[in-house]
């Protein structure tokens, strides 16, 4: 039993941290119609950037920062210099320059740092606090929620209470009709990437931590992971991503807890595929695929 | 091709054009060295992985990232198969049939539950599923080591060169000819079915699955048949390639090699079989010259460590990305004149009388414009 | 800005315009212009060019030849968020109204760009005036409101930013004919007292005359009649011919 909750707690902060990453996805989802399989890549490149400047300056918040700021740049030098002149045709050509990307960005980083493990500190205690002499969250653990609910909640309030909230969903959800109202389309695609890319550094900033160290595979899992969140809860859903994060966090924790961590990629074959047969689009998609 | 055999047609002009094609490649392993033709074993293995991915891509529109798990499958099957084989008393020709058999029975069932799944999945989600599936072959394999033996694999026998040409050909030859042959099969197969009314359905399908499916074509059917056929395609050449090793391994299998997979079929050209043998080609001499340029560099030893591996992985990735933004078709395109590109925005609004709409564009609307 | 000044404002002239889709022309060497306040109806069959030509306005389709012109500006090299901010407005018809937005929020969108602070929320509470229905429905989501209120908001959005010029596509399309007689109404009094130049796309010339100016006739995408509008009312034979009635 006390294991059970233990594995339940660390499964909630691990979920927030996937809910997190999923919530990146579903924004570029929403900005560009495309899935970014390449948001664990970019997200890498910003935590080794954050590792660096935490190196040189001793400080974890500066390298948090930098590592944001990094987040924001990749996704504009993505998207300005590469996404925007992807053939449109397919849906798999996002896909293929994607994976492209993701083999340039991983192999400069093994080049450029080597495959060696750089274990990341934490800000905080990473070992659990005993309540009644049960394990549960450690203070690194609460730091993690505790950042994953402000983003969202900040995240939430951008998107419906500001203007550029409003143009940035009505991008989304009707290009040519807000071009025609005068708003920048292109420009609004842009900064959804940069936001994306950000909250998908932060997502990994805060996960490497808890692992073994930084390396250049070291988002390879988070992104199957958060893919695997987007699935549960539609790429189209802000809220899904959200419960979807706390499920399969949960859901990945208890089985590695019980089954050991060799098993968690067949986890997720199981849990995907189960999703995917059930509901194609995912459990909380919003729009119906077009069919006859 | 059509100007090779001109007095030919159709499916006789396809069977006929693969047998002279093997025939022609195992007569070339008598000008290489026993090295090279070990490489050329290995492109012939790629090239039965390669020409059913870029079929089941180009033609019906189904990205598949984990091509190599279906590769492992048929490796594993082969393996186990031999080994049973063995333990029986059974070697030569008939181990290596059973083997293939089992191969390929293991990796049609493997490719039929994918395609299954596939069928109901649009194409990120399914690209996400084979990617998750790859990644899952390292964990499979110690889940159930048992059999599999976990990290290291299953072993083989070796499978000498038969008595009756051993003073002929030295083994690395054998395992070659061994490796064309049945690629010519397998590929020859698969130019057949590409051909047959199957193919067409297939790219029905690719090109609007509504509107086929408008059309009487059930397109569910055909894209599970569409990944059936290419995962038996890989599974043929994770056999070969196990007989060529003598081994089979998740290190061998990795998701780096699937993505690989994907590189050689993009920059051979979606969709060509022809394609798919010079991308094999290419994924095969590439990282091995990358590697003989970097030796002969005086390089930092901790520098030529590292770019060991990852140099020809982002060579590959910078090919991808150019190959996609720049000349979509591939290297087979090269050949063919381009036609003009019609005005994006003109195209862009083609319904002139329809209203802007808010809903995003059918997916796979406009796929066949880019495809060959 | 007064009516007065803002009538020296709005001047279209389309010359020589043609497009085409790979190949197909669809509109031949269209020309006519738009004076300053002028209410001009586009008639013509479906598939004549009538939505052809105000999406070559609004820039989302590239003309192969000719030239726009926007009070002497050639609006050629600008993109559509930049025509609408030079004042073209489209109003495509009620679809385009954004479905998971509300009310409020298409009609804040259509704002954005022009006003700010309380001069944005006065411009939204003018429109509301003019379209009481919208009114009572300002939280409801897009994909809610009727055919009518649709229509409604669509012009109000675009009425919002205070354009000089303003180009609709079959406003009347799926609307009840009371709704159709009450919406050219408002149609009319808005651009009289916003000095407003209006290019009409109709199929129902019988409104659409009623409250133009002058009437042009597209035919498989050629001008064939440019006239006013109540000779072009009168004029049977033209009716009949291009018309089909």
């Amino acid at each position: 039993m006390d294991r059970l909750l233990f594995l339940f707690a660390t499964g909630l902060a691990r979920g927030a941290i996937f809910a997190l990453f999923a919530l990146s996805l579903v924004l570029i989802w929403r900005a560009a119609r495309i899935v970014n399989f390449a948001q664990g890549a970019m997200a890498l490149v910003a935590t080794y950037a954050a590792f660096a400047v935490t190196g040189v300056t001793g400080s974890y918040w500066a390298g948090l920062a930098a590592g944001l700021v990094a987040g924001a740049a990749i996704g504009l030098g993505v998207e300005r210099g590469l996404m925007r002149f992807t053939p449109h045709s397919s849906p798999l050509s996002g896909v293929i320059v994607a994976i492209g990307l993701v083999m340039v960005l991983q192999s400069l980083l093994g080049i450029l740092f080597g495959a060696q493990y750089r274990p990341m500190r934490a800000p905080f205690d990473d070992s659990p606090i005993m309540v009644g002499g049960v394990p549960l969250l450690s203070p690194y653990d609460l730091f993690v929620l505790g950042v994953a609910l402000a983003v969202m909640a900040v995240l939430a309030l951008l998107f419906t209470r500001t203007s550029l909230g409003l143009q940035l969903r009505a991008s989304a959800f009707a290009p040519e009709v807000s071009r025609v109202l005068g708003v920048r389309v292109g420009r609004m695609v842009t900064i959804g990437w940069m936001l994306s890319a950000a909250v998908a550094a932060l997502a990994a900033m805060l996960l490497v931590p808890t692992e073994l160290g930084l390396n250049p595979h070291a988002t390879d899992m988070l992104f199957v992971y958060a893919f695997a969140v987007a699935v549960v809860g539609g790429l189209d859903s802000p809220v899904g991503a959200l419960l979807g994060g706390l499920v399969v966090g949960l859901a990945m924790t208890l089985v590695t807890g019980y089954l050991g961590a060799t098993v968690a990629p067949i986890g997720v074959l199981v849990l995907l595929v189960g999703v995917l047969l059930v509901r194609p689009g995912g459990i909380f998609s919003l729009r119906e695929a077009r069919s006859a | 091709m059509s100007r090779l055999l001109p007095s030919l047609r159709g499916i006789p002009r396809t069977i006929v054009l693969g047998a002279v094609l093997t025939v022609f490649a195992i007569g070339a392993t008598f000008l290489l060295d026993p090295y090279r033709n070990f490489q050329l074993a290995t492109v012939a293995a790629y090239f039965c992985a390669t020409a059913g991915l870029t079929l089941l891509i180009g033609r019906s529109g189904q990205l598949s990232l984990g091509h190599a798990a279906l590769m492992a499958a048929g490796g594993y099957g082969y393996a186990l198969t031999a080994n049973a084989m063995t333990d029986a008393g059974v070697t030569g020709i008939p181990r290596f049939l059973a083997g293939m058999l089992a191969a390929v029975v293991v990796s049609a069932a493997l490719g039929w539950l994918l395609g299954l799944a596939a069928a109901r999945l649009r194409g990120p989600y399914l690209a996400g599923v084979t990617l998750t599936l790859v990644i899952a072959v390292p964990a499979v394999a110690s889940v159930f080591s048992g059999v599999l033996r976990g990290d290291q694999g299953v072993q083989i026998a070796y499978d000498g060169v038969p008595p009756v040409l051993e003073r002929l050909i030295a083994v690395e030859q054998w395992q070659a000819w061994v490796a064309i042959l049945v690629a010519g099969v397998v590929v020859t197969a698969l130019a057949v079915f590409a051909r047959g009314p199957v193919g067409l359905r297939m790219r029905a399908v690719r090109d609007d699955e509504t509107a086929a499916r408008l059309n009487g074509v059930r397109s569910g059917r055909v894209k599970v048949t569409a990944f059936t056929v290419s995962s038996v395609a890989a599974g043929a050449g994770g056999a070969v390639l196990c007989f060529a090793t003598q081994s089979v391994s998740p290190g061998a299998y990795t998701l780096a090699f699937s993505l690989l997979l994907v590189v050689a079929v993009v920059l051979g050209g979606l969709g060509s079989i022809g394609g798919a043998a010079l991308g094999s080609a290419l994924i095969v001499l590439l990282p091995w010259l990358l590697a003989a340029g970097t030796a002969a560099l005086p390089l930092p030893v901790e520098l030529a460590q590292r770019l060991s591996g990852n140099l020809s992985i982002l060579v590959f990735g910078v090919l991808l990305i150019g190959v996609m933004l720049v000349r979509p078709g591939g290297l087979v395109s090269l050949r063919r004149r381009r036609p003009s590109r019609s005005s994006g925005t003109a195209t862009a609004a083609a319904p002139a009388e329809q209203p802007a709409t808010t809903a995003s564009p059918p997916a796979a609307a406009a796929a066949g414009a880019r495809h060959p | 800005m007064s009516a007065a000044t803002r009538a020296l404002r709005g001047a279209l002239e389309i010359r020589d315009l043609t497009v085409g889709y790979g190949g197909a022309p669809v509109l031949h060497s269209v020309g006519f212009t738009l004076a300053p306040g002028e209410v001009v109806a586009l008639l013509g069959a479906n598939g004549a060019g009538k939505t052809t030509l105000l999406r070559t306005l609004a820039g989302l389709v590239t003309a192969a030849s000719g030239a726009l012109l926007l009070d002497g500006h050639d609006l050629g090299a600008l993109r559509t968020e930049d025509r609408a901010r030079r004042g073209v407005a489209l109003v495509p018809d009620g679809q385009s109204v954004v479905a998971e937005l509300t009310v409020d929020e298409n009609l804040r969108l259509g704002a954005l760009w022009r006003h700010r602070g309380a001069a944005r929320e006065r411009a939204i509470a003018e429109v509301y005036a003019m379209f009481e229905p919208l009114a009572r429905r300002r939280a409801s989501a897009g994909h809610q409101l009727s055919g009518g209120e649709r229509q409604m908001l669509a012009l109000g959005r675009a009425l919002i930013a205070e354009p000089v010029l303003l180009a609709l596509d079959e406003p009347s399309l799926g609307l009840a004919p009371l709704v159709v007689a009450q919406l050219m109404g408002t149609l009319r009094d808005a651009a009289a007292s916003r000095g407003l130049t209006v290019l009409l796309a109709e199929q129902n010339v019988t409104s659409a005359l009623s409250i133009a100016d002058r009437g042009v006739v597209l035919d498989l995408g050629r001008v064939v009649a440019d006239a006013p509008a109540t000779i072009l009312a009168a004029d049977e034979t033209l009716r009949h011919a291009y018309l089909g009635f």
